[in-house]
């Protein structure tokens, strides 16, 4: 504040207009592929490769999406996909704030290099243990059911653990002691005050553990085979591949599909948006 | 309601640091006790050990006569007030306050009843469905007091619950505090860094340095008999003034400093068993007169001194002289006009002079 009052107005207004120009052009540069998916979802067929492309439809072609959700069984994919996605995130938060509370607040014989060596892991390519724990969950009897894609959440995940207990060291150890006295027990701690403090680093770890799970079409295509069990992203690719009439591709309903896939995330980021901008409040404390 | 009993208490550090050693303490059943010293002498260290909040690492600790070393925090039913409040910030000052009962599972109706009773002692009755951040340092700490007395324990904990408030509002729940112990009549350990909240709030006063205790000592024996230098010039403000010189045989014993050369009385020549020594004397402020101005043989002949500062406090005077290392303070009535620069002859209290061992700082008569 005082910097920019020591320097001239026009300068200030400069820098400002420059750097909106700068962000708004960006963000155009990434939102282009979605404006064009949102488009092309309200075009015919035909209006998708239309050159010169019409960004606003001559006619808004809305069957497109009533297509879409006819096409597949676009309901049992969204339930499964749904299911999943509330089930890993549950799983997620519980887990990594568990684990992370541990790392935060307990002191034990090799702790510091417990937590590296949960950091390291981070470090290993999924496609590394893709293999094992495909036979792991063979064995299991778990192949073509929803267990591979929710279980493996319950075991906490390296980054969020990282993130949380950097969240929790923040949080003054004198509220765990104050509760102590009042007679809470280390579970009560974590579960009443730790983690109601914690909630914009937990909002943070739903929004991408939502979205990691409802986007992810890798683990879906290796372990689920039966029809009605498919997730949304294994529905969008086999609308995809569905050739009708003209041996093309639907691009027009494959992209009010993706739109339909696409608005959870975005109602998800919105509602969960306002907690980790607010960040981090003390006010039990001085000052 | 219950005693506390510290033997021999040790706290170590990870880090090597000894916060305590070797602390002995009897703390009665229904005493207010103060543990006093300068910052970072271990006095939080201490009253978390007693709180369960540290673990000791030699020694023992007894409430109730009963050793607590094993005992966890909230088995040993005490409630804290912390330095910095730790109140909930998620909770409003009702949950925070019944956060502790509930755990206790006592009953809804009595929760309300008794955060209410406390809220009423405490004047916070308003506020109770605010969160701890619409509320000012006063109302906090209120609060952080509330959340202790509606337990009920049997021993309360203070760690300076009064440093972050500003200079009235401290003088303000001092008197509070000490109205509060008069009312619950129950066991206080409350710790600060101020030598006056504790003179004022203690029948027990504790003086730490270093970790080590200095002195056990209600408030008047502490100023009027203090065991050592380190006792004598914290407490008491003004802080008493130390004068380094010798004790001289010349017909009678003489006290010879830089600025004075007193002749002491039989009375305290007879404590001495060496003479021709270093030594220190202490006098405070007050027992420093000017010539004329008190009657009687109790004084010591006239010292001529170099007036340095003047202080006018309005009720009195305090006047500030210098030898060559260090500044001296005494008091004066209000009613006279010094100016730097005058040379007035002062004379000293006989009869409250203190001497102190130059090397073991051991108040020697
Ligand atoms: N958790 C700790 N680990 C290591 N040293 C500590 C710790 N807490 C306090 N100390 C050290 O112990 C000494 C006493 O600290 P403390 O009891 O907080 O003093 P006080 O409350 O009197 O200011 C200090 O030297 C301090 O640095
Ligand atoms: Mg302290």
């Amino acid at each position: 504040m005082n910097r920019s009052r020591r320097t001239p107005p026009l300068f200030v207004s400069l820098r400002l207009g420059l750097s909106y120009l700068l962000l708004v052009s960006l963000s155009l540069v990434f939102l282009t592929p979605i404006l064009w998916m949102i488009s092309s979802s309200l075009h015919s067929l035909e209006g998708v490769f239309a050159v010169p492309f019409r960004w606003i439809p001559e006619k808004l072609h809305w069957e497109n999406y009533r297509d879409a959700m006819t096409l597949i069984p676009f309901g049992r994919y969204l339930l499964n996909t749904t299911v999943i996605a509330f089930a890993v995130i549950v799983g997620t938060v519980f887990s990594s704030t568990l684990v992370a509370y541990g790392f935060s607040r307990f002191r034990f014989w090799g702790r510091d290099k417990l937590f590296a060596l949960c950091i390291a892991t981070m470090m290993l390519p999924g496609q590394v243990t893709m293999i094992p724990l495909y036979v792991f969950f063979a064995r299991l009897g778990w192949v073509d059911t929803f267990l591979p894609l929710i279980v493996p959440a319950f075991f906490g995940s390296p980054f969020y653990i990282f993130l949380l207990r950097q969240f929790f060291l923040s949080i003054p150890y004198e509220y765990d002691e104050a509760a102590l006295l009042d007679g809470a027990s280390r579970f009560r701690i974590y579960w009443q005050i730790i983690l109601p403090l914690a909630r914009p680093a937990i909002a943070t770890v739903v929004v991408f553990s939502f979205m990691g799970a409802w986007n992810d079409f890798f683990n879906p295509l290796i372990y689920i085979n039966s029809f009605e069990k498919a997730t949304l992203t294994l529905g969008l690719n086999s609308l995809k591949a569905q050739i009708i009439g003209s041996g093309q591709t639907q691009w027009h309903i494959l992209m009010a599909a993706s739109v339909l896939v696409l608005i959870p995330n975005l109602i998800v980021f919105f509602l969960a948006q306002r907690h980790f901008i607010k960040g981090i409040n003390v006010g039990g404390l001085r000052g | 309601m219950a005693s506390v009993e510290l033997i021999n208490v040790t706290k170590i550090y990870d880090n090597q640091v000894v916060a305590v050693k070797e602390a002995n303490l009897e703390i009665k059943d229904r005493e207010f006790a103060v543990l006093v010293g300068p910052s970072g002498c271990g006095k939080s260290t201490l009253l978390r050990m007693i709180a369960g909040l540290e673990e000791i690492s030699k020694g023992e600790i007894l409430i109730d006569g009963k050793v607590v070393n094993d005992v966890p925090p909230k088995n040993r039913d005490i409630a804290m007030v912390f330095q910095n409040y730790a109140l909930y910030p998620h909770m409003t000052v009702f949950e925070n306050m019944a956060f502790g009962l509930k755990l206790r599972r006592i009953p809804k109706e009595e929760i309300r009843k008794r955060v209410n009773d406390a809220a009423e002692i405490l004047h916070i009755k308003d506020y109770l469905d605010r969160k701890p951040k619409m509320l000012s340092g006063g109302q906090r700490q209120r609060v952080a007091v509330g959340r202790a007395i509606v337990r009920n324990p049997k021993v309360f904990l203070f760690d300076e619950p009064l440093s972050n408030l500003d200079a009235k509002l401290r003088v303000q729940m001092r008197i509070e505090i000490n109205r509060l112990y008069n009312r619950l009549n129950t066991t206080m350990i409350y710790v600060t860094h101020d030598q006056v909240e504790a003179m004022t709030m203690g029948t027990k006063i504790v003086v730490l340095k270093d970790g080590v205790i200095q002195q056990v000592d209600s408030p008047l024996n502490l100023y009027n008999a203090p065991v050592n230098r380190f006792v004598a010039g914290f407490i008491g403000s003004p802080a008493m003034n130390f004068f380094s010189g010798r004790l001289e045989r010349n017909g009678g014993l003489f006290f010879v400093s830089e600025l004075f050369r007193i002749e002491l009385p039989e009375s305290i020549a007879r404590k001495f068993s060496s003479e021709n020594r270093d030594i220190v004397l202490g006098v405070r402020p007050e027992n420093i007169a000017e010539v004329g101005a008190p009657a009687g043989d109790n004084f010591s002949a006239g010292q001529t001194i170099l007036v340095d500062v003047v202080e006018p406090i309005g009720n009195e005077i305090f006047l500030y002289f210098r030898d060559s290392s260090q500044s001296y303070c005494m008091r004066m009535p209000p009613d006279h006009v010094y100016k730097p620069g005058q040379n007035i002859s002062v004379v000293l209290n006989l009869s409250k002079l203190y001497f102190f061992d130059s090397e073991t700082g051991l108040c020697i008569a």
